[in-house]
């Protein structure tokens, strides 16, 4: 699904990805793990395509396509879900308005009809049941007093709308209560565990790891994955730290 | 106020930013009047386009309105018009009264669009809250001009005036010049003015969501000219505004 050979990158002219390379096929889950600027964020916003972030060399192809060739816009209709680290607030645009022109805007360039007013809103209520956040956030500015649970369940409910193939998920769970962690981890698996979708989960901790269970662990330091391993190598990390696990990559 | 038949020169403060030359031959004297009684409530909103009255000329419009006792003045207005158009308006507000002013100048070309206010509380009491949005792309400029005056015994004045410009290409400008005339001394007097571009944080979330460039450009233009019409309680009058002005931005896009 998602084909990350020799990628380079630099934010500012400072080079951050350096050689990263990655594969994700469709039904895995994949967890990337590492210390405090390591690339983890530049990677997921690369592929989502922010301005500033130039990709300096090596390719990415996303369900046949090259990713890096498309705007935006366009990756999130291939089938692309970016769910940000600190989701922006936009005063003035409800939730509602915004999430229904986002997926009919979608489904226009795959070519498929749009969405009336009443299938989105019974879309939203069932997704925002799942994420067990009151329906009347969603008539709310979105993420505008909001707080920081609130917005990354907020973001779960963007992606159920959505419906994404692939899920780059940056510290979902970062400013998450327990009770919270569960819910979007539940989430995370009621939305995307499918054998045609497929999640890459940027974080710190162990804990997420948890309640969505990764195929596989990769360590990513000065920009490149350094060592690869199953799920016991988050726990590895969690007990030993980066430096003496990665002593021994 | 310049004689008749002479054109008002740049060196007067409230003709400041504007396209003096382009009123040559528009009646500068014909000023229209509202007033509204005690206990009365007026609303009014008005649009300056392309319509074809007003294709070929400069569009100047003055309104003197009066404001009665306890009694609440609402205007809305749009100016999206190709060539210079100036809305101008003196209130003066008596005891206990409400003057609600919402204005948007949205535009490109070298066009001049500009609001310019004197908002006169010359009785205790009174309150006026304005809100004035201007978006902005080639070369075109958008003005507030607003002067707020509190007589001396105007005690327990409250007034408000908001600005925000967007500029959404280089070359684009606004002005805002608020000015307060204070001689009473319990008054609540507010006055703010930003600019700014369009918020790419913003834009790029958006964006990862697959809304398209125009798309979201339209939803955040939306999102900001809609202050000037929150006070507006006509839902399809301030669809019909909204209307005006994003029809502006998608010939542009």
């Amino acid at each position: 699904m998602l084909e990350i050979k020799d990628l380079h990158a630099t934010v500012a002219d400072k080079p951050i990805l350096k050689g990263l390379s990655l594969t994700v096929n469709a039904g895995e889950v994949h967890a990337i793990m590492g210390p405090n600027g390591a690339g983890k964020s530049t990677l997921s916003y690369v592929l989502g395509g922010r301005p500033g972030y130039e990709v300096t060399g090596g390719s990415v192809r996303f369900a046949g396509e090259d990713l890096l060739a498309m705007d935006p816009h366009e990756r999130a209709a291939a089938g692309l879900f970016l769910g940000f680290q600190y989701p922006v607030e936009i005063p003035g645009v409800s939730n509602v308005q915004f999430l229904r022109e986002a997926l009919n805007s979608q489904r226009k360039l795959r070519g498929q009809e749009p969405l009336s007013g009443g299938e989105f809103l019974k879309l939203a209520k069932d997704k925002a049941a799942l994420l067990r956040l009151d329906m009347d956030m969603l008539k709310r500015h979105v993420n505008v007093g909001f707080s920081g649970g609130e917005k990354k369940r907020a973001e779960m409910v963007q992606m159920g709308i959505l419906d994404p193939k692939l899920a780059i998920l940056d510290e979902t769970d970062s400013g998450l209560d327990i009770d919270a962690l569960r819910v979007v981890g539940e989430g995370i698996n009621a939305i995307m565990r499918a054998p045609d979708k497929a999640v890459l989960l940027i974080t710190h901790y162990q804990r997420l790891l948890e309640y969505v269970k990764p195929d596989y662990v990769h360590i990513l330091s000065g920009g490149r994955i350094v060592k690869t391993g199953g799920p016991d190598l988050a726990l590895a990390l969690e007990r030993e730290g980066y430096d003496a696990v990665m002593a021994d990559a | 106020m310049p004689e008749a038949g002479a054109l008002p020169t740049r060196k007067d403060e409230a003709w400041r930013y504007a396209a003096v030359e382009a009123l040559r031959g528009v009646d500068l004297d014909a000023w229209r009047t509202i007033d509204v009684a005690a206990g009365e409530n007026f609303r009014e909103w008005l649009v300056i386009a392309e319509q074809p009255e007003t294709r070929e000329g400069t569009d100047l419009r003055r309104l003197r309105v009066t404001i009665g006792e306890g009694a609440r003045c609402e205007l809305f207005a749009v100016i999206a018009a190709e060539l210079y158009a100036r809305v101008e308006i003196e209130v003066t507000l008596d005891r206990g009264a409400h003057f609600e002013f919402g204005g948007v100048t949205v535009g490109g070309r070298d066009t001049v669009r500009e609001f310019v206010t004197r908002v006169i509380h010359a009785e205790p009491e009174a309150t006026s809250n304005q809100t004035v949005r201007s978006v902005h792309w080639g070369q075109g400029i958008g003005n507030f001009l607003g002067n707020i005056e509190v007589a001396r015994h105007a005690q327990k004045t409250d007034a408000a005036q908001s600005f925000k410009g967007l500029l959404l290409e280089k070359g684009a400008s606004v002005n805002a010049v608020p000015q307060l005339e204070i001689f009473a001394d319990d008054v609540k007097c507010a006055h703010g003015a930003t600019v700014g571009q369009l918020d790419e944080q913003a834009a790029f979330y958006m964006a990862a969501r697959g809304l398209s460039p125009e798309a979201t450009r339209r939803l955040l233009v939306q999102a900001f000219i809609g202050d000037a019409f929150v006070a507006l309680g006509d839902e399809e009058a301030r669809e019909r505004l909204m209307q005006v002005a994003l029809d502006k931005l998608d010939q542009h896009l």
